[in-house]
């Protein structure tokens, strides 16, 4: 670390530019050059999200012209597509919703045990080993997760829930879950590592046994840790798309039923850009007004899970 | 004394237990996984043979073929790789090598990690709205090329930029030393030592990129492609795009199409993943 700032006080410091080659000479020029277009391939990202809220802004504000806020926000249905129009956002989150709330439920348990083994019971070897393997989880394209949910877990849960339909929300959330949960598992292991072994020898100490210091102390001990975990993971479950067009269903109903077909944000950004909808129409800018709502959704959970990140670092 | 005895036998069984709980939330994924990719293998054993990659679309589900997907995924991997990776790259070198803490940098740097955690159909809007009609460039492989460099952007940033931190700085400082310009250190003494690393996290983005079908959707790739596209500004298809096709269709000999493409899909991505292993290991072997 002391290296590291010493460089960096150095690297900036008058001396440093002042020894390099001079301005002016062909080769001071060409530094300067390489230095100009560097510094605009960094700021190229910042470009991007000015990019993205343009896009968003742009095509949202004709929206909201002849649909007003009042419903979007008001109305319990949504069918821009259909003849008798209604632009109430409230179906399409709900069905968001409750898939993100299954993904959850099976991801929280699963990724939060699997980061206990990892930290507090596996051998340094089998660590090794099971890491990378449940971060394969994270790296299959979702289309498999959707291709899976509709045709291997639909199937499997009709047989147990009665009333399953064909599509529900029930199984695209239970495969999402599968697929976050390396994400909760690595994001909390960390945390869990973070925890200093002298509290746990405290415990120890103190007469405590094993269950009893990892419930008492180290996991309140990381539990920052643990929450940011979740928050990106509820992120990552809102913004999912394959999964839920696919084995979800495609259509926007207010429910709170898992067993039937619902919409999701995202899927029905998709669903409009399958079909033929015109540039300009009500109907293309819809799909920018969910999306508007879909960022904004998921950039506050986004915000919120790197600011208590920083925080859990500092304390 | 003898009361004693039990309630640490009782702990030990509760010890025991939870650590069997804990085992079976590793298993469980891993077993999942290993029965997902079974029941793809089993189920695509109906289909894939050689006239399955060879073979165009079809309304008949045993003559259909992903020729056409196959071309288009090569194309539009290749075009975003080389959108992506100088920039990225680039990116990265500025970020580690010359603004290592200045204000512009980490505003550069909170904006990538918020980036990163946009979802991916959002990535497609941008393209719709920014390449597709803005730019001009129509439904063409070129602004799905460019909307698939933006999304994986910042894992090229965020991995070049690791494999850069762990060049010594005594390999700067010697060269410098020598009289070297900051370009000179950077391009023969760091990028050199960084390479395998960037590579590495270079695959890992493409290997991203290969399976994204969300923004390709909105974007607008199309399903029923019949011919190869003929330049950057041709429509085109994707592997995943072809796979959303067939799954969302009701015949069952459809669903063994969609298997045999996501075989071929998994297959061309575990390829790439023993390519950045071997560069990983080939660095671990320059390094000890």
């Amino acid at each position: 670390m002391a290296i590291t700032s010493s460089w960096r006080a150095y690297s900036d410091s008058k001396a440093m530019r002042a020894s390099a080659i001079k301005r002016g000479t062909p080769r001071g020029i060409g530094e300067r050059l390489i230095e100009f277009s560097l510094t605009g391939c960094g700021l190229l990202s910042v470009l991007t999200t000015l990019g993205i809220l343009s896009v968003l802004v742009i095509e949202t504000i004709p929206f909201f012209r002849q649909v007003s806020l009042a419903e979007f926000l008001g109305d319990s249905q949504w069918t821009p597509l259909f003849a008798e129009k209604h632009f109430g956002i409230w179906p399409l989150l709900v069905g968001t919703l409750m898939t993100m709330l299954v993904a959850i439920c099976v991801a929280l348990p699963l990724g939060l045990f699997a980061a206990i083994y990892l930290s507090e019971f596996a051998k340094p070897r089998t660590r090794q080993i099971v890491k990378p393997a449940l971060e394969v989880l994270a790296g299959i394209p979702t289309i498999v997760y959707g291709y899976f949910a509709l045709v291997v877990v639909t199937p499997m849960l009709q047989k147990i829930v009665p009333g399953l339909a064909g599509f529900n929300a029930l199984s695209p959330g239970i495969v999402m879950g599968i697929m976050i949960v390396p994400m909760i598992s690595s994001i909390s292991e960390d945390a869990l590592h973070a925890v200093p072994n002298g509290l746990r020898e405290g415990a120890y100490a103190l007469g405590a046994g094993r269950n009893a210091t990892i419930f008492r102390v180290v996991l309140p001990a990381a539990r920052g840790g643990i929450s940011v975990a979740v928050l990106l993971a509820i992120a990552r479950a809102i913004g999912e798309t394959m999964i839920v067009a696919i084995a979800a269903g495609q259509q926007p109903r207010l429910t709170f039923d898992p067993r039937v077909p619902v919409e999701t944000m995202t899927a029905y950004i998709v669903q409009v850009s399958m079909g033929d909808t015109p540039h300009g129409t009500l109907g293309y800018q819809s799909i920018f007004a969910v999306g508007a709502a879909l960022f904004v959704v998921t950039f506050v959970i986004n915000a919120l899970g790197h600011r208590m990140a920083r925080h859990a670092v500092s304390s | 004394m003898r009361h004693a005895t039990r309630n640490r036998r009782r702990e030990r069984f509760w010890e025991s237990f939870f650590r069997k709980i804990c085992l079976a939330a590793v298993a469980l994924p891993l077993l999942i996984l290993a029965g997902l990719l079974l029941n793809v293998l089993l189920d695509a054993a109906q289909r894939i043979d050689w006239s399955f990659i060879s073979s165009y679309p079809s309304r008949k589900p045993a003559l259909a073929g992903i020729l056409p997907a196959l071309v288009g995924s090569f194309y539009l991997v290749s075009l975003t790789a080389a959108i992506a990776l100088p920039l990225g790259i680039g990116a990265a070198i500025y970020l580690q090598e010359y603004r290592g803490r200045s204000r512009i940098a980490s505003l550069i740097e909170v904006n990538i990690a918020n980036l990163a955690g946009v979802p991916s159909v959002i990535y497609g809007l941008l393209g719709l709205g920014l390449f597709v009609r803005t730019v001009g460039m129509g439904r063409s492989l070129i602004a799905g090329a460019c909307t698939l460099a933006l999304l994986v952007m910042p894992i090229v940033i965020m991995t070049a930029r690791e494999a850069l931190r762990t060049v010594p700085n005594t390999l700067r400082e010697a060269a410098f030393a020598l009289g070297a310009t900051r370009w000179q250190a950077i391009r023969r003494v760091v990028m050199p030592q960084a390479l395998p690393s960037i590579l590495t996290g270079a695959i890992l983005a493409i290997s991203r990129a290969i399976g994204e079908t969300a923004p390709l959707i909105v974007v607008g790739a199309l399903t029923f492609v019949t011919f190869l596209p003929d330049g950057i500004d041709a429509p085109f298809t994707a592997l995943p795009i072809q796979i959303f096709n067939w799954v969302s269709r009701p015949q069952k000999a459809f669903l063994y199409n969609a298997a045999a493409g996501i075989v071929v899909l998994l297959a061309t991505m575990l390829v790439l993943n023993a390519i950045a292993v071997y560069f990983r290991h080939r660095l671990q072997r320059r390094w000890s």
